[in-house]
């Protein structure tokens, strides 16, 4: 291993730091024994064991894990098939501007993307809960997959979905057989993000949830308005440690999977001189 | 052997496997493929060899059934196959990129054209079983592409397009991604298995050579259409225009003024002041028209004294000479600045040859040695 400079010890430091020191204090309150969020009192999982007693924020979380999976798989399964269909359609009329307006929800203010689907919600007399929220989540979320999609779709050598015709698979299934399999980590990543996008959001849920059902963000938003809680501090902790196993795990699979093609590949190179 | 010839585009009443009748191809403005009309026989292994971009793979696309057609109609059985899509034609294609499944193993990559077909299990089993047999792969069966050398994922991609046992079997620039050596082992496999299976082969290549070694016959294309279509050895030996005469092979090309001297004898006036060139021809030509005389580099002797008898005779200096090992092509400056290639075989060792540079040598040939062409 290199030496690092004292130069890049210091920037290191200082941009973890900037990164990861508020979630740090977070974690730390969140084993707190005292009701006061700024004063330590000792360490302690009551607020941990309080949460689970919480119904509210079960609710809300139960809440917003149903919208997160639901909403994240209608938008992998709508943006994936976008996305083919620009990548793969050719030249057809109005392509460049159905690509512009795939792109065109990413710059949106989150604000006015809420407050036009409250609009619609209203004007067609959608009552507002679990529906409007996935439905919402899924409009926005799904331009993020089908940009992830697209570019993996660019790269993917063409001729495979000839080769698959060419043998006697449908168009049909040589997208079930060979292009979904191939693209498959795209797929998912797509899916991760959209569904990571859904879990956070706030703005545009606040727009679309109603009275029946609030997310977890909502709740812990309109909590955090009468004063932070330990409880708060808690919830917010679980939710940092399964993103951050997530994630883990994630890449653990992908750069092993990309390690062990790299060394089946060298393998038959040197087999074969 | 002779009585056996295999020639069915000689017998009037052959029927072709595939008949291209005045098709056409545009991509917008510009023609990749103009009016032509082509019938290949049943069993035939047929190259269609050009330069880039002279429309080889779009004729090939278009049999594989991944580009319209924009006039005309292409057959194949006697059925016009224009509107039936790829996954419907008894035609398969090897790819350029060889195209394998990455996520598939060999066994499932050659197996994968037969579930298609909704063949049972025994009957996918033993068509594979026999197919990684054919092409030496029975070892490899459950390595995934990526674990497989280049030559063999080149046999995996043939076995995959042989498994169906298609009317026609379409190789587009298979061994272009060999090296030289493994290209020319490959070149006589696919003969072999092309003979076993008696699947009819087109090929599409830009290396003559290989052309040449594998097919029945060439077809010579140039932007879109084909200039000639022949057996290799006619081909190369009466090329019917200076474009396929200088495509295949090494050639002299010497312009001149035609005129009549005897019973198909012809002298060409090519240079002012000197002798003319004697060469006989079939073709006729009128007193004093253009003509060009292609002469292979092989059919011309080299020799540094003056020899007793010869037709045409010239005297010149050694420019050049590239020694390839077997062979050494010398060029041959003339007085009037034309250059001239001979080559001959080295069947003697380096240090016993003879002529050099600037050595003052003689060429000549006899006057069946050269074609006469009008264009």
């Amino acid at each position: 291993m290199r030496r690092l400079s004292w130069f890049n010890v210091t920037s290191l430091t200082l941009g973890f730091a900037f990164l990861y020191l508020p979630m740090v204090i977070l974690i730390i309150y969140s084993f707190n024994a005292s009701k006061l969020v700024t004063v330590w009192a000792g360490f302690s999982t009551r607020w941990y064991g309080e949460l689970i007693q919480n119904e509210a924020f079960l609710d809300a979380a139960w809440v917003t894990l149903k919208v997160a999976v639901i909403s994240s798989t209608l938008a992998t399964v709508l943006g994936t098939m976008a996305a083919y269909t620009l990548v793969r359609g050719g030249r057809f009329f109005g392509r460049t501007l159905f690509s512009g307006m795939i792109y065109a929800p990413l710059v949106m203010p989150e604000v006015i993307t809420g407050l036009s689907l409250l609009l619609l919600f209203i004007g067609i007399g959608l009552d507002r809960g679990v529906l409007t929220i996935v439905l919402a989540h899924t409009t926005f979320s799904m331009c993020y997959v089908s940009v992830v999609v697209s570019s993996r779709l660019i790269s993917f050598d063409r001729s495979l979905e000839e080769a698959a015709l060419d043998l006697g698979a449908s168009p049909f299934d040589a997208f079930r057989l060979v292009t979904l399999p191939i693209i498959a980590p795209a797929v998912i990543s797509g899916w991760l993000l959209a569904f990571t996008l859904s879990l956070d959001d706030l703005v545009i849920a606040s727009f679309t949830a109603g009275p029946s059902a609030t997310t977890l963000p909502i709740k812990i938003f309109s909590a955090v308005r009468l004063g932070v809680s330990p409880e708060i501090n808690a919830l917010s902790t679980i939710m940092i440690a399964i993103v951050t196993v997530g994630v883990l795990t994630a890449s653990l699979v992908s750069k092993r999977a990309s390690l062990r093609q790299q060394q089946d590949a060298q393998a038959a190179e040197r087999a074969t001189g | 052997m002779s009585q056996n010839v295999f020639a069915p585009w000689d017998d009037p009443n052959a029927k072709p496997l595939i008949r291209f009748q005045n098709v056409t191809k545009r991509f917008g403005e510009f023609v990749a493929i103009d009016d032509l009309t082509l019938d290949i026989f049943e069993q035939e292994f047929f190259a269609l060899l050009g330069p880039s971009g002279c429309g080889k793979t779009t004729m090939m696309r278009m049999l594989a059934g991944f580009e319209n057609i924009s006039a005309g109609r292409i057959e194949l059985s006697g059925q016009d196959i224009g509107k039936v899509p790829p996954n419907k034609r008894a035609v398969n294609m090897m790819f350029q990129s060889y195209a394998l499944f990455p996520h598939l193993s060999v066994w499932e990559n050659i197996a994968f054209g037969l579930k298609r077909d909704r063949k049972s299990k025994e009957q996918i089993d033993a068509r594979v079983a026999e197919m990684l047999k054919l092409t030496r792969l029975e070892k490899f069966a459950h390595r995934k592409p990526h674990q497989i050398s280049g030559g063999q994922r080149q046999r995996v991609a043939l076995a995959r397009s042989l498994a169906k046992a298609p009317k026609l079997l379409l190789l587009d620039e298979p061994l272009g991604a060999l090296d030289k050596k493994l290209r020319q082992d490959t070149q006589f496999e696919l003969m072999d298995i092309q003979e076993q299976t008696g699947t009819t082969f087109v090929i599409v290549t830009h290396d003559q050579e290989e052309a040449m070694t594998v097919a029945s016959r060439v077809a010579v294309m140039d932007e879109g259409r084909i200039i000639q279509v022949a057996t290799p050895s006619a081909i190369y030996e009466y090329p019917n225009s200076v474009y396929v005469a200088d495509f295949i092979g090494d050639v002299n090309i010497i312009e001149g003024k035609a005129k009549p001297a005897g019973e198909e004898l012809f002298h060409l006036e090519w240079a002012e002041g000197r002798a003319p060139v004697k060469a006989a021809s079939q073709q006729p030509f009128s007193e004093g028209q253009t003509a060009h005389l292609a002469i292979r580099p092989e059919k011309i002797r080299i020799s540094t004294e003056k020899p007793e008898e010869a037709v045409n005779l010239f005297e010149g200096k050694v420019l050049d000479i590239a020694y390839l090992g077997n062979l050494s092509t010398y060029h041959v400056e003339l007085p009037s600045g034309q250059v001239i290639k001979a080559q001959t075989a080295n069947t003697r060792r380096l240090a016993r040859r003879d002529i050099t540079w600037e050595d003052p040598v003689w060429i000549s040939w006899s006057a069946t040695a050269g074609v006469m062409l009008d264009r």
